[in-house]
């Protein structure tokens, strides 16, 4: 009864944002981090990452991230310390009073392409492009999504208004994505070898950001498994205990 | 009365000077309860639990959480991030509201089947509408605090709706706010009354459990206890089902912080307020969408606009719950007797569904009627279905004491408990 009444109402809260009716549904993926036991493929990830600093990074920040978290995703201490070097990072004020640039360190946080919303706008005619530290997690569909919004370009249907530099994307709410295709195959060099299609690298950077949207999961889920493997042992004793005692009430 | 002979000299000190044991061994050992309480009684002490969690998880995320809109969100975050098993304090306070609300809702409506308002326990229920008021301000304000997109305009659109009141509305809402628009005072003074709001609850929770105490708990058969063979000491018997009630819930609990921690919330709050973009639905956390379906389905009334009178059907749905204890003049407690009221009940939990259901959805085509009917059905169940029921239904038989009836478990009127009464 009462996980009919606690089913009941997750549907009615996954039922409540309904979007717009004319949007076909994202395709579902298999993910390695799917399920009760996944976790982040980190081969993936690090693909992933390689592709955010290639080409997403130009526009998008990332602020909830230091270069030192990426170990999560197995990078060592002496590649993240190269991936922070090759960045620059304004610091300071320094003893003249005055903002610096040195070479970033691990504790940084990744480095912001634009300094503030104006001069995004500024460079990328009015367009805003949203910080995607946390984006698998705000999107409905999750990584889902991300990963179809970056193969979804087309030519607009016949017949569609364009708005000035809009592109037409089937999975955007509205469909006019002010986002240029960032993706097309082949734009970065992957350090693996593995081959850079259009999917090969719209399903790793997915992967990465659906790690940077939450880099404690796997320690939630092994957590969760532990816990749970307690309190089952836990309940079923206090089960015995509570027919024991009441054996002579009934 | 002193402490028992057998307890240590300490204690027996300790005793004579404060009777903290005595109470104790009053209040637990000694307090009688019916002994033929079914699981729904375990909805209780599992509220009591969750409050405590709470309030726990709560003080530790206090000790992170930056209350600023400039910081409020990136908090959060670091919370999440960087705090040693900071994700699972956050993932236990967020979905420790929702579960709270399940259980509170549960313990509700076992209340309503078994007739648990009626005399002499009208003031516990009433203590148990106004822990339900505060607790609805406590999650609403708590939901303003990550300072998401859906905090910002939850907390946006509930205070517009005190602007609703004649005259002084507009100048009600600027003091709420502390300025011209839902900004850092507002965040600031939610901030502190959400901290406070929880241990106002502990002091209700207190008299509702005073309340309690003086008469006993109520049963599934809804009839008074006669005598000593009716009761069975609360410990061991009901502490051990409580803790084993309690395992359970935790299992169901753990699954969702560890395994589905955002599966009833709302991704757009995972996106910072923006003060200029309204997001496309402003749909508040699950436990509200009947309420605010209520307020969103109320048209123009007489001379009363729509939003006003939305607002007072959206009030007046909590607070006709105080009245109930007069509504109801049927003088049988348990539905188990009452073959009309019954089935009327599972009409206002079908009810409450759909209102939550059309809450989900704007306020279009079908949504409208629909949510439409279900207000108008939700008040009259409680206005005029409740005293008329009372009135014309013919009663069952009761049984004349609690354990004539369990020990004779096929007698006639037991036989007929409707599925609610599974153990
Ligand atoms: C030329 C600049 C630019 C580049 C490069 C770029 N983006 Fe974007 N992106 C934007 C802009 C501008 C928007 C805002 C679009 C809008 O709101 O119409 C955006 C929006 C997005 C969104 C949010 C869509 C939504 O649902 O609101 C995602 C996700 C995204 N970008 C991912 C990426 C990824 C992944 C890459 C790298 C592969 C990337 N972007 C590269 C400019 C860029
Ligand atoms: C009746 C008990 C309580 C209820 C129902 C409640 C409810 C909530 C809710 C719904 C949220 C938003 C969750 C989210 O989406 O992040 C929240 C956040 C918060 N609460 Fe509570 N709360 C309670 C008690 C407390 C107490 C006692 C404290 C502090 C002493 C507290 C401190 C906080 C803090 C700091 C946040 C912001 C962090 C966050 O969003 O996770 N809460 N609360």
């Amino acid at each position: 009864m009462r996980a009919a009444i606690l089913a009941g109402f997750a549907l009615l809260a996954l039922a409540a944002p309904a979007g717009a009716q004319d949007q076909p549904p994202v395709p579902r993926q298999s993910w390695s981090f799917d399920g009760p036991f996944g976790t982040y493929d980190r081969a993936a990830a690090q693909r992933g990452f390689q592709v955010y600093d290639v080409v997403c990074a130009h526009c998008h920040s990332m602020k909830l991230l230091h270069y030192r978290d990426l170990a999560g995703i197995g990078y060592n201490d002496d590649e993240i310390k190269a991936i922070a070097a090759s960045k620059q990072v304004t610091d300071g004020p320094n003893d003249q009073g005055e903002m610096f640039q040195r070479p970033g360190r691990p504790f940084d946080a990744f480095v912001a392409p634009f300094a503030n919303e104006q001069a995004a706008r500024a460079a990328l005619s009015g367009a805003l492009p949203p910080d995607l530290s946390l984006i698998v997690k705000a999107r409905e569909g999750g990584a889902d999504y991300v990963d179809a919004l970056l193969q979804g370009y087309k030519s607009p249907p016949p017949g569609m208004k364009m708005v000035e530099n809009m592109q037409y994307n089937e999975y955007f709410l509205g469909h006019q994505i002010a986002m240029p295709a960032p993706l097309a195959g082949s734009d970065v060099q992957y350090a693996d070898g593995t081959k850079p299609t259009l999917t090969q690298e719209a399903h790793d950077v997915a992967t990465f950001l659906a790690w940077a949207s939450e880099p404690t999961m796997e320690e939630r889920k092994y957590t969760g498994a532990k816990v749970l493997i307690f309190l089952v042992v836990m309940t079923g004793v206090l089960y015995g205990a509570k027919r024991q005692i009441w054996a002579d009430v009934h | 009365m002193a402490a028992a002979p057998q307890q240590s000299k300490i204690v027996r000190w300790i005793d004579h000077r404060l009777p903290i044991f005595t109470f104790m061994r009053h209040e637990l050992n000694e307090y009688p309860t019916p002994r033929n309480l079914s699981y729904w009684w375990n909805f209780g002490s599992l509220s009591g639990i969750m409050l405590v969690i709470m309030i726990l998880t709560g003080i530790f995320l206090a000790m992170q959480y930056t209350p600023h809109v400039d910081y409020a969100f990136d908090s959060v975050e670091r919370i999440m991030r960087d705090v040693n098993f900071g994700w699972l304090l956050r993932y236990m306070h967020m979905n420790g509201a929702s579960l709270f609300f399940v259980v509170v809702y549960i313990h509700l409506f076992r209340g309503l089947y078994y007739g648990s308002y009626k005399e002499p326990r009208e003031l516990l229920w009433m203590l148990g509408v106004v822990i339900l008021l505060l607790m609805m301000a406590t999650a609403f304000m708590g939901y303003v605090l990550p300072w998401g997109q859906m905090s910002f305009w939850a907390a946006k659109v509930i205070t517009n709706l005190f602007s609703a009141i004649p005259v002084v509305g507009d100048g009600i809402v600027k003091w709420m706010w502390g300025g011209f628009t839902v900004g850092n005072p507002t965040l600031n003074r939610f901030y502190s009354l959400h901290y406070l709001l929880p241990f106002l609850i502990v002091g209700v929770v207190a008299l509702h459990l005073i309340a309690l105490h003086q008469h006993g708990s109520n049963n599934p058969l809804g009839i008074d206890r006669k005598g000593p063979q009716d009761s069975i000491p609360f410990h061991p018997y009901y502490t051990v089902k409580d803790m084993f009630g309690l395992g359970v819930f935790l299992i169901v609990y753990a699954v969702f912080v560890f395994y589905l921690p955002d599966a009833l919330g709302d991704p757009v709050n995972y996106v910072p307020a923006n003060p200029l973009q309204t997001p496309l639905e402003i749909v508040p956390e699950w436990y509200f969408l009947p309420y605010y379906a209520i307020l969103r389905s109320v048209p123009d009334i007489l001379f009363i606009p729509a939003k006003l009178a939305g607002v007072l059907c959206l009030f007046g749905a909590i607070i006709v719950l105080f009245f109930l204890p007069w509504l109801d003049t049927s003088r049988v407690r348990s539905a188990r007797f009452r073959p009309v009221y019954k089935w009327v009940f599972w009409l206002l939990v079908i009810d409450v569904v759909v209102l939550g259901y059309c809450g989900a959805h704007r306020p279009e085509g079908w949504f409208i009627v629909a949510g439409r009917l279900a207000t108008l059905y939700y008040f009259l169940h409680f206005i005029v279905l409740f005293p008329v029921i009372g009135w014309l239904e013919r009663p069952l038989p009761l049984p004349t004491s609690i354990s004539a009836a369990v020990t004779k478990k096929s007698s006639a009127p037991v036989a007929a408990a409707s599925s609610m009464e599974k153990h």
